[in-house]
């Protein structure tokens, strides 16, 4: 049976919801009742049916929605997608590895006929059918990362791989938790996490690194990332705070549950094949608070993260103006009974 | 987190001797899918079952990276080695089925180049054989200079002659050709990168040239795969997992412990990933580092060994494993 597609928005009238089987398949963060930073990273295989693993490319009801919202932003401010001169070859890899997958876990949405250099592919959501030469980019209406990405959940961040650093040489960045492609293309690891605090400190990117220029292909990677968002906006950028950062101040007691979204990131690290570079989906999820607090364990154990979160981190993932409604509303949810061990609702 | 890379079974489709030293094998997939995709420069790791023994020894990719319907490696035969090339050249028939991982790129081409220019010695060739035939695929600006003892074992110097006419030149030992490095170090369009495949020796200087020219070291590339030599046998403690094993003549450290029930990490199995560092907790006797993975000062100290490649002699080595 295939997805029902919702027609919803992530702007202006905010018409996005989560259905009951989607509530229940978010991939919810907290596997304990405190937070902290730690490399968070695991082999990427298939999880369980019925969750966001069940494919390792996940395509979901939000989908058809996503990618209107994406061709909104890219008519406004083209700079969210760009690939530096020497990453088509791997933008190539990105558009074998994205149609495969999708192709591999949606054949009734999706499908993809290779013919040795001659391909032909069918987006049924999107009413697309197009053939045509794998590696000649004329036959295409875009670059190649920028026409799969236009069809793909999720931002993309192409890595190129040289002198043992990673280095930000191409991206589709339209869902993003107020960090921009366009400041941050062509800087290595270290520069663009330079903002991020306390993780210097751990050595953790230091680590994190050594494993990421050591994925292996066929050996895809991820980790979760969080954060929280006032209302189902993707489009969380720097280029548009004027947009979204005013709306941090209108949340009430009254419209907690409506307003307040988890925003939960689903990471993931491939080695592409030509080109020896490393792709990095990132994956955005969004629940908001009525929703989530549907299932018990989660309302209790997310009172308890933020509650206990240190402050830097609660600076830095931009909570601090509303943490104390936020923990009063979900305060009156947590009888302090215990949770049980692992991710999953009860 | 994971030991190696993921494993593909393959049958070999062809041996093709090439010169009196070089065969090279083809491999298919035994399920008869495409083999992966790689990039040229990659390696994969070859296992060999040699009755209880099993060696796993990297060899470059060579064939062309569009080609996906099978895998080809030449190795050169060593009379003096651990038995590895021997075993492939006397053993290894069309119709045997092998392991090999999936392919591992540590020699990759810096794609912001505006022109390429590889230097080859020897067996080095090989990785150049798919960074050329990506290169040339795409138009890419690129000038190969290989080295070879004599022109009877100039390893596919004819096949690159005609594919690549002039930007190849080739320089026999036997004829006391020699590249003059200098003069093509220092000639070089801006946005050169620089590659070098060969014996250590080779590499040391080009480096050291390069160095002294002006070269920025992320312009300069280059793989040395050091294979693991024999030695006199000697004993191991590992510490974590409670063994003592004993790591024969032919047998690298690695494997011994891979013999063990032991899983260490491992990419290159040549001493340059640094994936099988390993820390020492005791020892009383020699190393013999043969790795270019760990500094002066860490072979000095005597607290990490890179199992791939480097043995030791002596009385007692504990090893955190």
């Amino acid at each position: 049976m295939g997805i029902t597609f919702r027609k919803e928005t992530f702007r202006d009238d905010f018409t996005f919801r989560n259905s009951p089987e989607h509530i229940r398949r978010f991939p919810f963060p907290f596997h304990e009742d405190s937070y902290m930073y730690a490399v968070n990273i695991e082999p990427h295989v298939v999880g369980p049916k019925g969750s966001v693993l069940e494919n390792l490319i996940d395509v979901d009801e939000h989908y058809v929605a996503e990618m209107q919202d994406r061709a909104l932003v890219l008519a406004e401010d083209p700079l969210r997608c760009q690939s530096l001169p020497h990453m088509t070859l791997a933008g190539w890899d990105l558009l074998e590895l994205l149609m495969e997958q999708q192709a591999l876990g949606y054949p009734e949405h999706f499908m993809l006929i290779r013919d040795g250099d001659r391909w032909r592919w069918i987006n049924r959501p999107l009413g697309i059918d197009d053939s045509f030469t794998f590696g000649d980019v004329s036959t295409l209406p875009y670059g190649p990362m920028e026409y799969i990405t236009r069809q793909s959940q999720g931002d993309f961040c192409i890595l190129d791989q040289r002198d043992g650093n990673l280095w930000m040489d191409a991206g589709m960045v339209t869902t993003q938790a107020d960090w921009s492609l366009d400041f941050d293309i062509g800087m290595n690891f270290f520069e663009w996490h330079a903002p991020v605090p306390l993780a210097h400190e751990k050595g953790i990117f230091v680590r994190a690194l050594k494993f990421l220029t050591n994925i292996q292909q066929g050996k895809p990677a991820r980790r979760l990332n969080w954060t929280m968002t006032i209302n189902p906006r993707l489009d969380t950028s720097p280029e548009n705070y004027h947009k979204w950062g005013p709306d941090r101040a209108t949340v009430t007691p009254e419209n907690v549950g409506d307003k307040v979204h988890l925003r939960v990131e689903l990471q993931s690290f491939w080695r592409l094949p030509r080109s020896n570079a490393i792709v990095f989906p990132i994956r955005c999820y969004l629940i908001k608070m009525d929703e989530l607090v549907t299932q018990p364990k989660w309302a209790r154990r997310l009172h308890r993260v933020i509650r206990d979160l240190p402050e830097e981190l609660a600076t830095y993932k931009g909570l601090t103006r509303y943490r104390p409604t936020l923990v009063e509303w979900l305060s009156k949810l947590d009888d302090g009974s215990a949770t049980s061990a692992g991710f999953g609702p009860d | 987190m994971s030991t190696g890379t993921t494993k593909l079974d393959v049958l070999v489709s062809d041996v093709v001797p090439v010169n009196e030293l070089v065969t090279r094998f083809h491999f298919r997939r035994r399920d008869g899918e495409l083999l992966p995709t790689f990039s040229g420069g990659a390696h994969v790791v070859v296992e060999m079952r040699d009755g209880e023994r099993t060696r796993l020894n990297p060899y470059s990719l060579m064939g062309s990276p569009l080609d996906t319907r099978e895998y080809t490696i030449s190795v050169r035969r060593d009379d003096a080695g651990r038995g590895g090339s021997l075993f492939m050249h006397r053993q290894v028939r069309p119709g045997t089925e092998m392991v090999v991982s999936y392919p591992v790129n540590l020699f990759s081409l810096d794609l912001r180049a505006r022109k390429h220019l590889m230097l080859a010695g020897g067996i080095g060739i090989t990785p150049f054989m798919a960074q050329t035939a990506q290169l040339a695929a795409e138009g890419g600006n690129f000038e190969l200079h290989y080295t070879c003892r004599t022109a009877s074992l100039g390893t596919y110097a004819d096949l690159l002659r005609e594919r690549y006419d002039r930007r190849v030149r080739l320089y026999h030992d036997d004829r006391d050709e020699r590249v003059d490095l200098d003069r093509l170090l220092s000639s070089q369009p801006l946005g050169t990168h620089l590659y070098v495949c060969g014996p250590s020796g080779m590499i040391g200087w080009v480096r050291e040239r390069a160095a002294a020219l002006g070269w920025p070291p992320e312009t300069v590339h280059f793989e040395h795969f050091a294979a693991p030599q024999p030695g006199a046998p000697f004993d191991v403690t590992l510490a974590l997992s409670g063994k003592t094993i004993r790591v024969d003549e032919q047998q690298s450290l690695l494997e011994a412990i891979e013999a063990a029930g032991v899983d260490p990490p491992y990419l290159c199995r040549g001493g340059v990933c640094g994936q099988c560092e390993t820390n020492v907790i005791s020892h009383d006797g020699k190393f013999i580092h043969n790795d270019h993975w760990l500094s002066e000062e860490d072979h000095r100290s005597g607290c990490k060994i890179m199992p791939c490649v480097s043995r030791f002699e002596g009385r007692s080595l504990v090893l955190e494993r």
